[in-house]
């Protein structure tokens, strides 16, 4: 029984007896050029890791000031006046409701964009088109800024009026301290201008996630397999018979990942929503996204972080307010990539 | 180049029941993809009721042939081609031909197994049914998916089970799903491009079972490289061949005994012997 010289084992080893059936040990030895891409790779790897957990180590430990002044009220205080009382709340809301206008006007567009792109478009238009919406991506967030401020500003005002007049009906059950009530988002009190609002910076975050909402829709929908897309053809069906009982069944996953990736894009959107939105600090009128006024935690963060340089309390309220938003960024990108991962092996199956 | 019809006083399967069936019929039909000819002037009569093998080997355009029997061959960007395909008489490439009719009217059995996977069996029998448009009252799905699996021997082993997901069935199990499927919106033609290719012996030998059962209800083109199995299910054989660099032609066609017999012409003969391809 011996090892050769290549190091591969090609017998068992002298103590195995050929009797005794056990899976036995392989062992291969790696060459020199191998191991030093390993390394490399793994160096690569283990930076990324590591500077992920420093900077939420380094939030963690420049927030304790603050988490210590203000203990759990932090996250029920919608006031923002450090060192005395400051908290996440409202800004937590009004970045969710932010996120949520702008997934609700990207997510339909990415879809159609996407559906149209692999499923209608001629050959020769679908590639410039897949660059021309990778392109919108390119636009620094500045330019959609003061673009949505400038010209957008007052085109959407009178749509958010519209719905005010119109459908103010609206509303949604909600979970509110405790017990039922009607949430009617598109209510407004009689006073409230319609210009700087959530809506307007919900719509121009939108236009921002677009590109990376359509790009992952794209990629899942163009993965449908032909042999299911020619047998719904092959059964008389149309395009439209391809899409919904081929397509969408199959990309059912990666449309909710891309959403949830662009959730997380819009949850992040800094300049582009504090040139936008006028800062508000209660939660129940940022509830109302069609009114002026709303906040971000991004945004706030940008707003406040000159004036707030001579360090204590209320620098590092700041930086507690970071670290609630690198939580939740990372918790929302996890989950998406976790629903995107699983809905590929998961839905193209292969006989 | 001979028509099957012309061979028909050969001792073929004469078929007593009132037909339902449709005759299929190419005439000189081309085929390219991009600049590159793949199939040259091929004319065949599939004939209403008879099974139609088309023979030879790889690349001799029989798949190609087959997919332009339904305009699938279109699907692809860079495929044309030529020549004229009548279902009954009507040319199915005619302008404003429905052709997702005549897609439902010509159904296809792929090589490969493709139940849709999100669907339980019997939503995969009754799937045709939404994607073309037929309605079908609820009372009539469950006897529709009850026929439609009887007619592809598939029932005794589903009955119970439904409900179950279409993927979860062996692969020859999926093929005869993929089948009822097809017979579900009662094609007249069903085009079957090597559909046991994948299969073991003891699916292969049920298909073809449902095969020679299927010929009282709808005509049936099968591109098959099992010799025996051609001469087993098919009452007529047509025979493609590609020289090299060349596109494929039909060499020879005719009723399946003559071509297994005593075939016109002695690469026929080569072939079917097993003496090449």
């Amino acid at each position: 029984m011996s090892i050769d010289g290549g190091g591969l084992l090609l017998q068992a080893p002298a103590h195995y007896k050929f009797d005794d059936d056990v899976p036995m040990v392989v062992v291969t030895q790696r060459t020199a050029a191998d191991e030093l891409y390993r390394a490399g790779a793994r160096a690569a790897g283990a930076i990324t890791l590591g500077l992920m957990g420093l900077i939420g180590f380094f939030l963690l430990y420049r927030s304790r000031e603050a988490f210590s002044s203000a203990g759990w009220r932090f996250f029920t205080e919608q006031r923002w006046s450090p060192p005395n009382a400051f908290g996440i709340a409202a800004l937590l809301v009004g970045t969710i409701v932010i996120a949520v206008v702008a997934l609700v006007v990207a997510f339909p567009i990415a879809a159609g964009t996407a559906l149209y792109i692999t499923e209608y478009a001629p050959l020769r238009v679908r590639r410039p088109l897949t660059s021309l919406v990778d392109l919108l991506a390119a636009i620094p967030s500045l330019i959609y800024g003061i673009w949505g401020a400038a010209v957008l500003s007052g085109r959407v005002a009178n749509v958010s009026r519209f719905f005010a007049d119109h459908f103010s009906w609206v509303r949604l059950p909600a979970l509110q301290l405790s017990f039922w009530h009607w949430y009617r988002p598109f209510q407004t009190v009689s006073n409230a201008g319609f210009t700087a609002s959530s809506m307007l910076a919900g719509i121009v975050v939108a236009l921002m996630v677009l590109p990376i909402c359509t790009a992952i829709m794209r990629e899942v929908f163009s993965q449908a397999p032909q042999g299911e897309r020619e047998s719904a053809l092959a059964l008389g069906g149309t395009r439209w018979g391809v899409i919904r009982d081929v397509v969408l069944p199959f990309g059912k996953g990666g449309m909710i990942g891309g959403a949830m990736l662009g959730l997380g894009r819009a949850l992040g959107e800094t300049i582009a929503v504090a040139i936008i939105i006028s800062p508000k600090f209660d939660i129940h009128s940022l509830l109302q996204p069609l009114q002026t006024g709303g906040n971000s935690i991004a945004a706030h963060i940008a707003l406040r972080w000159p004036e707030q340089s001579a360090g204590g309390v209320p620098t590092s309220s700041l930086m507690a307010a970071g670290l609630v938003l690198f939580v939740m960024t990372l918790a929302v990108n996890m989950v998406a990539s976790l629903v995107v991962a699983r809905s590929r092996s998961g839905s193209a199956t292969e006989i | 180049m001979t028509l099957v019809s012309d061979a028909a006083s050969h001792a073929a399967p004469t078929n007593d029941a009132i037909s339902r069936a449709s005759t299929l019929t190419a005439q000189g039909v081309s085929a390219w993809f991009g600049s590159h000819k793949v199939l040259e002037r091929v004319s065949l009569d599939m004939l209403a009721n008879q099974v139609t093998a088309l023979i030879g080997p790889s690349g001799c355009g029989k798949s190609t042939f087959l997919r332009i029997l339904n305009r699938m061959h279109e699907l692809v960007p860079s495929a044309r081609l030529a020549g004229n395909i009548a279902l009954d008489g009507q040319d199915i490439y005619r302008s404003a031909a429905p052709v997702t009719e005549i897609r439902r009217r010509i159904g296809m059995v792929f090589q490969k197994p493709n139940p849709f996977p999100a669907m339980s069996v019997a939503e995969n029998v009754v799937s045709g049914l939404k994607l073309c448009g037929m309605k079908v009252e609820r009372s009539h799905k469950d006897e529709l998916v009850e026929t439609c699996l009887q007619k592809a021997g598939l029932w005794n082993e589903v009955k119970n089970r439904l409900d179950a997901n279409g993927g979860a069935l062996s692969g020859g199990q999926q093929q005869r799903l993929c089948i009822a499927r097809s017979l579900a919106v009662r094609p007249d033609v069903l085009l079957m491009d090597e559909p046991c290719s994948a299969l073991d012996p003891t699916s292969t030998h049920r298909i073809e079972e449902t095969i020679a059962e299927l010929r009282d209800d709808v005509t049936i083109v099968i591109v098959t490289h099992n010799m025996q199995q051609a001469q087993r299910v098919s009452h007529y054989c047509a025979f493609f061949l590609a020289a090299e660099n060349e596109p494929g032609r039909i060499v020879e066609a005719g009723t399946t005994d003559k071509i297994f017999s005593e075939p016109d012409d002695p690469r026929t003969l080569d072939y079917v012997r097993g003496r090449f391809g």
